[in-house]
């Protein structure tokens, strides 16, 4: 069995975030940067996986400036078996990554692709679901928990819904996206990073994969979204009850 | 260059087993804005069975054509076959723009379908602006902590719009065509199966579509505390309930009741929480409130920051004496 699962580099999400003075982009001085978190408990899964049916290939894949490296290699030392960094430096869109990643599927014929249901840099919760379209196979978005049929040929999956939880079934291939609960990702290991440092981390281009990574939505500027001021303290159940009938009439 | 259309746009319902979802309205609203900004006009579809009543619901909010894909094939909302058939309708009635309200149910069907019209896509819209020929799309990213002004390149645009940012518009006497949409279940793609779904109906309202919502934090130790306190005070105020990721991780809530950045983004007029610290991917699901309460015997919390009234205290022993001077007033 075979694994694809996409990482992103993005900004650890305790760091805070600022813009730029000409609202160009972000302000990185100073801001730390880490596998996107949903992409990091698809990986657990399919470490999870291996262990399960004995025998698989993990792929990892990351698609932006060298600096992802950096990612991969924690993807390796987590336990993936091999890397690849498609280089590409000008700014990317959902589609865009869709693209690279169905040309990286094309050559890698995965059987399942394991990806995070959301980037928690841009938010767009669109990746998987697209490459599902560009590749005709099915998806299961948002799991929460994953079971593969024994022969291989479909995968249980339990949905975090607005509703509440879907379980559905997906043949396999599939493009499965992962939610919150899903699993408590690994932490990296002294002795992870040493084997890392041996596993494979092949580098390629859109254009040696045949695809563009160009984007096709333009970010005009970034501002900061507006700041709440902090209002007033009351000191009881009283004064709290009396400022929201008779001041912010709410109740 | 693409030549300059009218727009058209196409905006997808959401209704959940035969109840419209009232957020589909954000989607209408932003749809009328666009046409009386442009001209053009604008179609709603609904997919589903036996969807007669959602239809209905949506009749009279100045749709040209209400598109009706009423088949035993889509009972259940499954991406695969929802996007085929959005796609056909999207080809043949030569639309610029779809859309629907950002949800899962739109999060996961729209990017399929982006994919399928090779149209890029953007989500969580909050404002929709024409310029010129073109438009000016502004969204929220980075946990609500930026927002992007964005143009889309290509003749079709795909987005969701953030429910709140789109108030609900009224309702009028002109009705829509509406138009039955063939539907042949054998051309449909069947990669996923439905399996069964696990609702717990709660009896209370939705925190998406609530006036009030009273949220519970990891002060809350199980779910009998969280029903007695955080359920107690909302059925006082007749709110809906949420809560923090840190209480759905601990099973004590239900995933339909995560606020946050990747859970539901809310919006009422009056947000209570109970015992949660105010983490930026807390924040970024209820931030857009009205009034925000805070409750918290840390004085440092950083929910504080943004709160406009705060009570420093333990919510085991504050939130029974509101309950019990809200029964008495
Ligand atoms: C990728 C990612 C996505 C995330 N998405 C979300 C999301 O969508 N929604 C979300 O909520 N979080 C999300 N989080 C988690 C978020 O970072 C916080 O961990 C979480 O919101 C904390 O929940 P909390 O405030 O309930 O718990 P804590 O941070 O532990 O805070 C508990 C608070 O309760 C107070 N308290 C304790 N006991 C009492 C008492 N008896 N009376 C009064 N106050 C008391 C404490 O002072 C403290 O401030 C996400 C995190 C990541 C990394
Ligand atoms: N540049 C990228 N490199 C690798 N994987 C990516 C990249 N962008 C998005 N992904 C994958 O797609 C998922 C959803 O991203 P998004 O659609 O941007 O929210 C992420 O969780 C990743 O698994």
């Amino acid at each position: 069995m075979k694994i694809l699962v996409p990482l992103k580099r993005v900004p650890d999400p305790d760091t805070k975030i600022r813009v730029n003075a000409d609202g160009s982009g972000l302000e990185t001085d100073g801001v730390k940067f880490a596998i996107n978190p949903f992409d990091a408990i698809a990986l657990e899964e399919a470490l999870r996986l291996r262990d399960q049916v004995g025998a698989a290939e993990i792929l990892v894949v990351s698609i932006g400036s060298a600096d992802c490296q950096e990612q991969l290699r924690a993807g390796l030392a987590m336990g993936a078996d091999r890397a690849m960094l498609v280089k590409h430096d000008a700014a990317t869109d959902s589609l865009a990554v869709a693209k690279v990643l169905a040309a990286i599927y094309r050559r890698e014929q995965p059987q399942l692709v394991l990806m995070g249901k959301q980037a928690i840099d841009d938010d767009a919760n669109q990746t998987g679901q697209m490459l599902a379209a560009l590749l005709g196979i099915g998806q299961a978005t948002f799991i929460s928990k994953l079971a593969v049929a024994a022969d291989g040929s479909k995968a249980t999956c339990c949905r975090e819904t607005d509703a509440g939880l879907e379980t559905v079934t997906v043949a396999l291939p599939a493009i499965i996206t992962a939610d919150l609960r899903l699993n408590e990702p690994r932490y990296v290991t002294a002795l992870g990073i040493m084997k890392a440092k041996k596993k494979p981390l092949e580098e390629t281009t859109p254009a040696e994969l045949g695809v563009s990574a160009a984007s096709r939505t333009r970010v005009l500027k970034l501002t900061s979204a507006p700041k709440r001021k902090a209002g007033i303290r009351v000191k009881t159940v009283d004064e709290l009850l009396q400022k929201l009938r008779e001041e912010a009439r709410v109740i | 260059m693409n030549q300059p259309r009218l727009t058209n746009l196409l905006v997808i319902a959401e209704h959940d087993s035969g109840q419209l979802k009232l957020a589909t309205l954000a989607s209408v609203a932003c749809a009328q804005r666009v046409c009386a900004a442009t001209g053009g006009q604008f179609d709603i579809l609904v997919l589903g069975e036996g969807i007669g009543p959602v239809a209905e619901a949506l009749n009279g909010y100045g749709a040209a054509n209400l598109l009706v894909a009423d088949d035993a094939s889509l009972n259940h909302p499954l991406a695969d076959r929802y996007a085929a058939v959005i796609e056909t309708q999207a080809k043949t009635r030569n639309s610029t723009m779809v859309l629907g309200t950002a949800s899962t149910f739109s999060k996961d069907v729209l990017p399929r379908l982006a994919a399928l019209l090779d149209a890029s896509m953007l989500s969580d819209v909050t404002s929709v602006v024409p310029d010129g020929d073109d438009f000016t799309f502004e969204r929220v990213m980075f946990a609500g902590n930026v927002i992007a002004t964005v143009k889309m390149d290509g003749a079709i645009k795909v987005f969701t719009v953030r429910a709140a940012a789109f108030s609900a518009p009224p309702k009028s006497d002109q009705k829509s065509a509406v138009v039955a949409v063939n539907v042949d279940a054998s051309t449909l793609p069947k990669t996923a199966e439905f399996v069964s779904r696990d609702e717990k109906p709660s009896g209370r309202p939705d925190a998406t579509e609530a006036r009030i919502v009273v949220s519970g934090g990891r002060a809350l130790k199980n779910s009998e505390d969280f029903e007695r306190l955080v359920g107690g005070l909302a059925d006082k105020l007749g709110a809906a309930v949420g809560s923090s990721r840190a209480l759905v991780d601990a099973g004590i809530t239900p995933n339909t009741l995560q606020i946050g950045q990747t859970g539901k983004v809310v919006a009422p007029d009056l947000y209570i929480g109970l015992g949660i610290s105010g983490a930026i991917q807390h924040l970024a699901g209820m931030k857009d409130t009205k009034i925000i309460v805070a409750i918290n015997q840390d004085a440092e919390a950083p929910i504080f920051e943004i709160a406009d009234y705060g009570l420093i205290g333990d919510v085991y022993q504050i939130v029974p004496e509101m309950i019990a001077k809200l029964e008495k007033a």
